[in-house]
C-alpha cells in the first residue's frame, strides 16, 4: 500500500480528527531522536486491534504511548512509524469500592484514577515519578517502581487482569476483577515492564487499597552510607512496617531541596527536611494516633544517635513527593544525566553504594543516589557537560558498576541516558538462560514485530 | 510400559528410585481431588541432575512427564491423564539456603510447606503462603499451582512471595529464571511460571522470602445465628477498609462436623462463624480488632470471642484447616468447590448454594476464605449412588456458574487441572486459550509435560469433568 493509502486507512479506523501527520505535531511522540511517521488518538480497544493488524500487514513499526512522560527512558526500538497515543481510553470502567476492585482503561491519567478512589478514601499505591501526568497503562508498562512498594508491593502484586492486543491485532485478556484467581496463565504479569513490547494494554484491572490515614516522614541523618544502611537493617528486623523507606546520599539530599525540586514539587520545606552534606534515611508511616506514637518511639531507637527530625502533614506530602520525582530533578539537574538502577539483596546496599561511590570518583562525575529499602538504588551521574570526554566517564562507571552488581548477583539496567550514549546502556556480559525463552515470548506475542520497542534485543 | 525406559531410568536413579508394579501405582493414580489417572511409573529424582536425565529419557521415549509433590492437589494437576512417567519430588527435599539478614531462602521443591517455616521459625521468619494442606504439600506443588490459604488475605499468594526458580523445561532445558534481588531485567518469566500448573517445567529450586512474624496477633469468633449476618459483616470488614490477616468462615454445617472432631468448644446451634485474625503492631491490633468486632456485632453476632491464648488460637485453627477432614467422618466421598466470586456477592451467593443444595437435596457444607471471596462448597455424596453422584457434579457446575455470573472465576487456588479444562470457555475467547497455549508452546513445545491439562482436551464444553464411576454401567445400588 502506499503512504497515502495507508493514512487514509489510519484515518477511516480512527477518524481524520485523531490522525496527527502534521512533523510539527509529531515531535512530542519522540522516543530518543525518532519520531514517528503519524500518530492516532485512538478510541477504543477496537480500533487499537485494526490499527495493529494493519501495521502488522504493512510492516509497520508501532509504540504505544500514554502520557509520554517515559519516552525519555532508554527503549531500544526496531523502527518508529506510528505512535498509538491512549490518552482517549481514560474511562473507568468499573469500580467497586466494596470489593477494593477497579477496571481502567488504559490511558487513564493516574491522578484522574486517584480522584475517583479519593472520594471513597481508597487509593492505588502507584505513584511514580512523573505522577502528576502520567497514566496507568504506561506506568505499569514501564515498569517504573513507586517508593510505596516498601509496603505495598509493586504492580505484579495488585494488576487482578488485563486485556490487552497482541501483534496479530487480537484483542486477547488474562486473570480477572477478583483479587484471588488461578483461572489461566498470568499473561498480564509479562506485559508488566515490558516497554510495550509485547502488546498494547487497553484495560486494566486492579485491585485497590484503603488510602492511609495521617502519613508522617522521619527523618534521620548519617555520616556515611553505612551507618544509614545500618538504620535500615535495623528496621527491616523490627515489627515496623513503614509505607516508603529511602535512603538519599549527601547530593541527593541536596537535590531535592535545591531549585529543580521547588519547581517540580512545589512548596515550603522546613530546611532540615533534607539534610545539608550527610546521608539520610526517609521513612513514612500512618495511622492512629497510638500507632504514629509507636512509630515515632521506635523509630527513634533504630536511629540511634542519629539527628532526626519528624515531618509535620503538608512538608510530608511535598517531601515524599521530591522522594518520588527525583528522576526528572536529576535529570534536570545536568546537560548529560545517566540514571542507572541496580538492585541487591538489602544486605548488600551498603557495599554496592561504596562501590558506586568509588566508581564515579575515579572517573571525576559527581553523582546522587536514592536507595530503597527493598534494595533497589537508583543511581545518578551528573556529568558537567555532554561532550565525548564525560562519555567515556560514564561508560567506565557503568562498567565498573556492572562488576559490581555482578559480583554480588544483582541486577543492572541504565534507563535513563542521553540518546547520543543510548549504546552506553546495552547490558554487558550477560550470562542469562532465560533470554531464549524471553525471545521466544516476544516472537509469540508479536510475530511479526508490529511492535517496535524490544528491550532485550542487544542481551547478548 | 517401554521396558528399555524402565531399564534406564532404574540406571538412572537405582531400583529403588523407579515405581512400576500395579500395586505401587495405585498410590499415585489418584490426588486430593476425585479424579484418577494411573502413570506408567513413577520416578525419584535426587537432584536437578536426575530431572534432567528424566526429562532427556522421556524425550527419547516420547512418553509424557507429570510433576508431583505430596499429591494434595484438588484439580488432579499431579495425576498423569495420559499416562507416561510421574515425577515425584520426595527425595529433593533439601532446605539449601537460608538468609535471615535478607530475608530469602532457596528451596527444593520437595520441601513442605510448613517445614520451611517450622525451620525459620527461630529466627522469627515464616513462609507466608499457608494452605490448609500445610502440613503436607510441598513447596514445589504450591508453585505449580500458585497456592493461597487463609492468611494469603494480607500476605499474598505464592507468586507475591517467589523470586526466583531453577526449572528443567520440557526440552531437557535447564533455566534460571527470576533473581534473588528484586527487579530482575527483562520480562517477568518467574512471575507467569508460578501458577502454570506443571505444564512449563519441572521446577528444581525455589527462591522465596520470608516475612516476618507479626508482633501480636488477636484471633476473634464471632458466632451467628444467621450465613445472612457472617457474609454482610465480611462484605462490610471489606469495605470499611479493614484488612484482617484471615476472615475465614464456616456454616452450621461444617461448625458442627467440626466440632466432633476437634473439640474446640464450638457453638453447635450456631448458623454460621467467622474466624478472623488480625495481625501485626501491638498498637494496630489493638485498635483493628475492636472495629473487628464492631462490625461483627452490627450485623447481629450472637457472640463475639476473643482467643484468650496461643492455645486456644490454635486450637480455633486447627478446627478450620481439619475441616475437610472433618467431612470425610460424615460421608463416604465429598467433592470440594473452589469458586471466586466478588466479595460484595458473597450473600448473595451462599443464599443461592443453599438452593442448590435444596434442589438436588444434597448436604453441601461451606468452609472458606471468605476476606477474599474464595468459596470452597463441600458436596457430600455417596460413591455408590449413581444418582446422587450426578446430582453432585451438578451441584457443583451450578455454583460455578453462579460464581461466574457474579463476576468471579472458576478457581482461586486449587488450579484449573483437569478438573475444570472444560470451563476455561467460560472465562476466556478462543484468542485468549489460544496465546495461552501457545506461551505454553514456548516452554513446553511438544506437550510432553503434564498433557491433558488447563485447556479443553475434548466436546462437552462447560461442564466440570469427574471421572465415570467405577459402578458406572450398573443400575442405581438404591432405588
Amino acid at each position: 500500500m502506499t503512504a497515502a493509502g495507508i493514512l487514509s486507512n489510519l484515518a477511516g479506523i480512527v477518524g481524520s480528527a485523531n490522525l496527527i501527520t502534521d512533523p510539527a505535531q509529531l515531535g512530542i511522540y519522540g522516543v530518543g531522536r525518532t519520531a514517528p511517521k503519524a500518530a492516532m488518538r485512538l478510541g477504543s480497544n477496537q480500533e487499537v486491534a485494526e490499527i495493529v493488524r494493519l501495521a502488522a500487514a504493512e510492516q509497520l513499526a508501532l509504540v504505544p504511548v500514554g502520557a509520554r512522560t517515559k519516552l525519555g527512558m532508554n527503549i531500544p526500538l526496531r523502527g518508529y512509524d506510528l505512535a498509538l497515543d491512549m490518552t482517549r481510553l481514560d474511562r473507568v470502567v468499573a469500580y467497586d469500592p466494596d470489593d477494593l476492585t477497579m477496571s481502567v482503561e488504559a490511558g487513564i491519567p493516574l491522578r484522574k484514577l486517584s480522584e475517583v478512589l479519593a472520594a471513597h478514601r481508597q487509593f492505588l499505591p502507584l505513584a511514580v515519578p512523573f505522577a502528576d501526568r502520567t497514566t496507568v497503562g504506561g506506568t505499569i508498562a514501564s515498569g517504573v517502581d513507586p517508593p510505596l512498594r516498601q509496603f505495598y508491593g509493586t504492580a505484579r502484586d495488585y494488576v487482578l487482569g488485563m486485556e490487552f492486543v497482541i501483534g496479530d491485532g487480537r484483542i486477547v485478556k488474562s486473570g480477572g476483577r477478583v483479587v484471588k484467581n488461578v483461572s489461566g496463565y498470568d499473561l498480564h504479569k509479562l506485559l508488566i515492564g515490558s516497554l510495550g513490547s509485547l502488546g498494547v494494554m487497553t484495560k486494566i484491572n486492579l485491585r485497590t487499597f484503603p488510602a492511609p490515614m495521617s502519613i508522617r516522614v522521619f527523618v534521620a541523618c548519617f555520616d556515611s552510607a553505612q551507618e544509614a544502611v545500618g538504620m535500615r537493617q535495623r528496621l527491616a528486623q523490627s515489627p515496623l512496617r513503614p509505607l516508603t523507606m529511602e535512603i538519599l546520599s549527601p547530593l541527593a539530599a541536596e537535590l531535592l531541596s535545591g531549585t529543580v525540586a521547588a519547581r517540580t514539587e512545589p512548596g515550603e520545606l522546613p530546611s532540615d527536611a533534607f539534610p545539608r552534606a550527610r546521608w539520610a534515611v526517609i521513612v513514612s508511616y500512618a495511622g492512629i494516633e497510638k500507632v504514629l506514637g509507636r512509630y515515632d518511639r521506635d523509630l527513634r531507637q533504630t536511629a540511634g544517635a542519629a539527628e532526626i527530625t519528624t515531618l509535620g502533614e503538608e512538608p510530608t506530602r511535598i517531601a515524599l513527593g521530591r522522594v518520588r520525582e527525583f528522576v526528572p530533578i536529576a535529570l534536570e539537574s545536568s546537560p548529560a544525566t545517566v540514571i542507572i538502577k541496580m538492585s541487591v539483596l538489602p544486605g548488600r546496599i551498603s557495599e554496592l553504594l561504596e562501590d558506586a561511590a568509588v566508581a564515579a570518583e575515579k572517573a571525576g562525575l559527581s553523582w546522587a543516589a536514592i536507595a530503597r529499602g527493598v534494595g533497589v538504588v537508583y543511581f545518578a551521574l551528573l556529568p558537567e557537560a555532554k561532550n565525548d570526554g564525560a562519555r567515556s566517564r560514564v561508560d567506565n562507571v557503568i562498567k565498573d558498576l556492572a562488576d559490581a552488581c555482578g559480583s554480588r548477583n544483582g541486577n543492572i539496567t541504565v534507563p535513563w541516558l542521553p540518546d547520543e550514549w543510548k549504546s552506553l546502556a546495552a547490558p554487558r556480559n550477560v550470562h542469562r538462560t532465560d533470554l531464549d525463552l524471553m525471545r521466544k515470548l516476544k516472537n509469540v506475542f508479536d510475530p511479526s514485530g508490529t511492535f517496535a520497542p524490544d528491550p532485550i534485543a542487544s542481551w547478548k | 510400559m517401554d521396558s528399555r525406559l524402565l531399564r534406564n531410568l532404574r540406571k538412572l536413579l537405582g531400583a529403588g528410585g523407579v515405581l512400576h508394579k500395579p500395586e505401587d501405582l495405585i498410590l499415585y493414580e489418584y490426588d486430593g481431588s476425585v479424579d484418577v489417572a494411573r502413570p506408567d511409573c513413577v520416578a525419584f529424582p535426587r537432584g536437578t541432575a536426575d530431572v534432567v536425565e528424566i526429562v532427556r529419557l522421556a524425550n527419547r521415549h516420547r512418553v509424557p512427564l507429570v510433576g508431583r509433590g505430596a499429591g494434595t492437589g484438588l484439580s488432579g494437576g499431579a495425576l498423569a491423564r495420559e499416562g507416561g512417567i510421574v515425577t515425584s519430588f520426595a527425595r529433593m527435599n533439601r532446605i539449601l539456603e537460608v538468609d535471615v539478614e535478607n530475608q530469602r531462602a532457596k528451596v527444593q521443591p520437595g520441601v513442605v510447606n510448613s517445614d520451611l517455616s517450622l525451620a525459620v521459625a527461630h529466627t522469627g521468619l515464616h513462609f507466608a503462603p499457608d494452605p490448609s494442606s500445610q502440613k503436607a504439600c510441598t513447596i514445589g506443588g504450591n508453585v505449580s499451582e500458585n497456592s493461597g490459604g487463609p492468611h494469603t488475605l494480607a500476605y499474598g499468594v505464592t507468586s507475591n512471595h517467589v523470586l526466583a526458580l531453577e526449572a528443567v523445561l520440557a526440552t531437557g532445558e535447564l533455566v534460571r529464571l527470576g533473581s534473588s534481588a528484586v527487579d530482575p531485567p527483562g520480562y517477568d518469566l518467574t512471575g507467569v511460571f508460578v501458577g502454570s500448573e506443571g505444564t512449563f517445567g519441572l521446577v528444581t529450586e525455589i527462591g522465596v522470602r520470608l516475612t516476618l512474624l507479626p508482633e501480636a496477633v488477636k484471633t476473634l469468633l464471632a458466632i451467628y445465628d444467621s450465613i445472612d449476618d457472617a457474609t454482610e459483616t465480611v462484605a462490610e470488614i471489606t469495605a470499611r477498609g479493614i484488612t484482617p490477616a484471615a476472615c475465614e468462615m464456616m456454616d452450621g454445617w461444617t461448625i458442627r462436623a467440626v466440632e466432633d472432631y476437634v473439640h474446640a468448644g464450638l457453638p453447635l446451634d450456631a448458623a454460621a462463624i467467622l474466624l478472623i485474625d488480625v495481625d501485626g503492631l501491638r498498637e494496630v491490633v489493638e485498635a483493628e480488632a475492636e472495629a473487628v468486632a464492631d462490625v461483627c456485632r452490627v450485623h447481629h453476632a450472637r457472640s463475639v470471642r476473643l482467643a484468650r491464648d496461643a492455645a486456644e488460637r490454635d486450637l480455633l485453627w486447627k478446627g478450620r484447616k481439619n475441616a475437610f477432614g472433618a467431612a470425610g467422618r460424615f460421608s463416604s466421598s465429598y467433592y470440594t468447590q473452589d469458586g471466586v466470586i466478588p466479595r460484595t456477592k458473597l450473600p448473595a451467593t451462599l443464599r443461592r448454594i443453599g438452593e442448590i443444595g435444596r434442589k438436588y437435596d444434597l448436604t453441601i457444607g461451606n468452609v472458606f476464605h471468605a476476606g477474599d471471596g474464595n468459596l470452597h462448597p463441600i458436596i457430600l455424596f455417596d460413591e455408590r449412588n449413581q444418582q446422587q453422584f450426578r446430582d453432585t457434579v451438578r451441584a457443583a457446575s451450578e455454583i460455578i456458574e453462579f460464581c461466574i455470573a457474579m463476576g468471579g472465576s472458576i478457581t482461586g487456588e486449587h488450579g484449573v487441572g483437569m478438573e475444570k479444562d472444560r470451563l476455561m470457555p467460560l472465562l476466556f475467547s478462543e484468542a485468549d486459550l489460544d496465546l495461552m497455549k501457545r506461551v505454553r508452546g514456548v516452554f513446553n513445545p511438544d506437550g510432553l509435560l503434564n498433557p491433558g491439562k488447563i485447556f479443553p482436551t475434548s466436546k462437552g464444553c462447560g461442564e466440570i469433568y469427574v471421572r465415570p464411576q467405577p459402578a458406572a454401567a450398573a443400575p442405581p445400588a438404591q432405588a
